[in-house]
């Protein structure tokens, strides 16, 4: 039903020749037999988008079946961008691999980084310390911000907003700001190490986080303003892809997307981990199901992250940031390295191909609530100082695979409301 | 539900010819279930209001091999595939690992890949997880609508997961090392 609400919408406003050819065909003919007539025309003609297309942002390719403007028929090819990362997985320890995780989902690096530590710390049955806790969940609500500011700044960007992207990405630079105070590195920070993180953070850094909590609601609602009650932005996204709660979760839908079709589903509540436990947010769903209740998910999560980092921020416990030292499976911090050779040693002992610890023989998935959704780990160990297996779960993969059932009878435009609203990350899905 | 009251269950109804028995001590507990039921297991699961097993997070393969027969006596496995199935509930809230354990090879025959049902009919996710493992690993699900590579190239030769893969020399005419 919502589909040809879509349908006549923009047949109407943008298309009057199609909507002629629509008012003389749609109430002679049912819609099934309308498409397995339309098949068998000519006219019906294949569309190439992608690999390389400035809407895709990154290298995706839909082979797409058209009649006019109307999709009939979407098939994704994937595997651009494959690059064996599973396979680097096995070749590297699980310190180095933090350096691969990071360019899965660009555009939330720190959050993978966390999630795989976060699958490496079960296995290793390794409990970090308070602290540490609450700095990987303040990096990583930021993570979440990061991503949905990209995510929805680029979508009204497709949707021909400009003004709203540029907003959104200069808050993205206070964040890479925030990342480069604690870490060092803007982009690809590689911060996280088996049983904490590289460095700890100090008083600046809490304070530029204070400074950026108390300045990004204004922008927010700069862009609310903008976006949410636009005419040419909703009558782009409502009911366009819609996901019904049946198929969200045949499909394998999470994060975002699952919550817009209305499934209360977020690990962070459902199977807490770091410290989301101690804190106080909402778990925001909607019933709508399209690209308009995806965005609109996503805006509020902004505020919802915003709330956690704000508790986080002023309850962060002091204390070490990293497990034990004398644990043998963690760096020690680089001080004692460069001063003691007792921290030399270990730090030996830790780094050298043939030492290291060795990891016991079981299979552990872990999973935790990425931006973009459930972004899980599966790593097998089998005695080695190595994972034998890192299988990752990109939610980037599942959500593209029900790009067909999202797409189908909506017009080529729609394509990339869809695109975005899903928000595909290339480097993700084909790892 | 935990672990063995899913698997009492599942005993009672399916036998010890489909249901294995565990130990249950590993840090996530697995049931493993025989190949051929494995479809008819996961329905059960999925229908049965006790489990409601609704969504499944994660399905791919694990190649158990050590090619240096050096290293073949402390690897600790006997050379097989593994086919791992992560299922939660949306509603329980509770979470299940299914394993199938199959030959490397059908029939140890090098190059007859191993045959596996399909889930795709059952989770509709499964199905792009089933091409991936397929690809990259080297199984075959029996009944998945659209069997064909999904990461690699649709004329790669080899299945890069598995633990024996050699890397091509060249591939169209573009060196490998």
């Amino acid at each position: 039903m919502i589909e040809t609400e879509g349908w006549h919408r923009t047949a109407q406003v943008e298309f009057p020749i199609v909507f002629v050819a629509w008012l003389l065909l749609m109430p002679l003919t049912p819609v099934d037999n309308l498409e397995a007539e339309s098949a068998e025309r000519e006219y019906v003609w294949t569309l190439n988008f992608g690999p390389q297309h400035p809407a895709t942002h990154t290298t995706l390719r839909l082979v797409l079946t058209l009649d006019g403007e109307r999709v009939l028929n979407a098939v994704p090819y994937v595997g651009y961008l494959h690059s064996g990362f599973e396979k680097l997985g096995e070749h590297l320890d699980f310190n180095q691999y933090v350096t691969i995780v990071d360019r899965m989902n660009y555009l939330s690096p720190l959050a993978n980084e966390i999630a795989w530590h976060h699958a490496v710390e079960k296995l290793l049955n390794i409990e970090l310390t308070p602290r540490c806790k609450y700095l990987r969940t303040i990096l990583a609500e930021l993570m979440r911000m990061h991503d949905h500011l990209l995510n929805l700044g680029t979508t009204a960007l497709d949707l021909g907003g400009f003004t709203a992207f540029l907003y959104f990405f200069q808050q993205r630079e206070h964040i890479y700001d925030i990342v480069e105070m604690a870490s060092g590195q803007r982009f690809h920070t590689s911060y996280t190490r088996v049983g904490g993180v590289l460095f700890d953070v100090n008083t600046d850094w809490v304070n530029r986080v204070r400074k950026f909590i108390k300045e990004f609601p204004k922008v927010y609602d700069d862009v609310d303003r903008l976006l949410t009650k636009n005419r040419i932005f909703v009558d782009r996204t409502k009911g366009i892809g819609y996901l019904s709660p049946e198929d969200a979760i045949n499909l394998g839908a999470c994060g975002p997307v699952a919550r817009a079709s209305g499934i209360q589903r977020d690990l962070r509540r459902d199977e807490p981990y770091l410290a989301y436990e101690d804190l106080d947010f909402d778990v925001v769903c909607s019933r709508g199901g399209d690209c308009y209740s995806r965005y609109l998910v996503r805006m509020r999560e902004l505020l919802e992250s915003l709330k956690i980092i704000e508790q986080a921020i002023e309850n962060i416990p002091s204390g070490p940031v990293n497990i034990a030292v004398d644990s043998d499976m963690v760096l020690p911090a680089k001080p004692s390295v460069y001063r003691s050779i007792e921290g030399l040693i270990q730090h030996f002992e830790v780094i050298m191909p043939n030492k290291g610890y060795e990891v016991p023989r079981e299979q552990v998935y872990a999973a935790t609530e990425s931006p973009n959704g459930e972004l899980g780990f599966f790593i097998v160990g089998n005695a080695e100082t190595r994972a034998y297996r890192a299988r990752t779960r990109p939610p980037s993969f599942i959500h593209f695979s029900m790009f067909p059932h999202l797409i189908k009878n909506h017009q080529l435009s729609d394509v990339v409301a869809v695109l975005g609203s899903i928000n595909i990350i290339a480097a993700e899905l084909d790892r | 539900m935990d672990i063995q009251g899913i698997h009492s269950i599942l005993l009672e109804r399916f036998g010890e010819s489909v249901v294995g028995s565990q130990t249950f001590k590993a840090i996530d507990p697995w049931i493993q279930v025989s190949a051929a039921s494995i479809v008819e297991v996961c329905t059960f699961l999925r229908d049965d209001s006790r489990f409601l097993f609704n969504h499944l997070n994660d399905l791919c393969g694990v190649d158990y091999l050590e090619p240096d027969a050096k290293k073949a006596a402390k690897f600790g496995h006997e050379p097989h595939v593994e086919v791992v199935y992560h299922l939660s509930s949306l509603k329980q809230r509770h979470q299940l690992k299914l394993k199938v354990v199959v030959p490397r090879w059908k029939h140890n025959v090098e190059g007859q890949l191993p045959v596996v049902p399909s889930l795709s009919a059952v989770f509709g996710i499964a199905n792009w997880h089933e091409r991936e493992a397929y690809d990259l690993m080297g199984i075959h699900f029996e009944g998945h609508p659209n069997l064909r590579r999904i990461l690699c190239p649709e004329d790669w030769i080899g299945h890069p997961m598995r633990k024996d893969y050699a890397f091509p020399l060249e591939y169209h005419g573009v060196r490998g090392r």
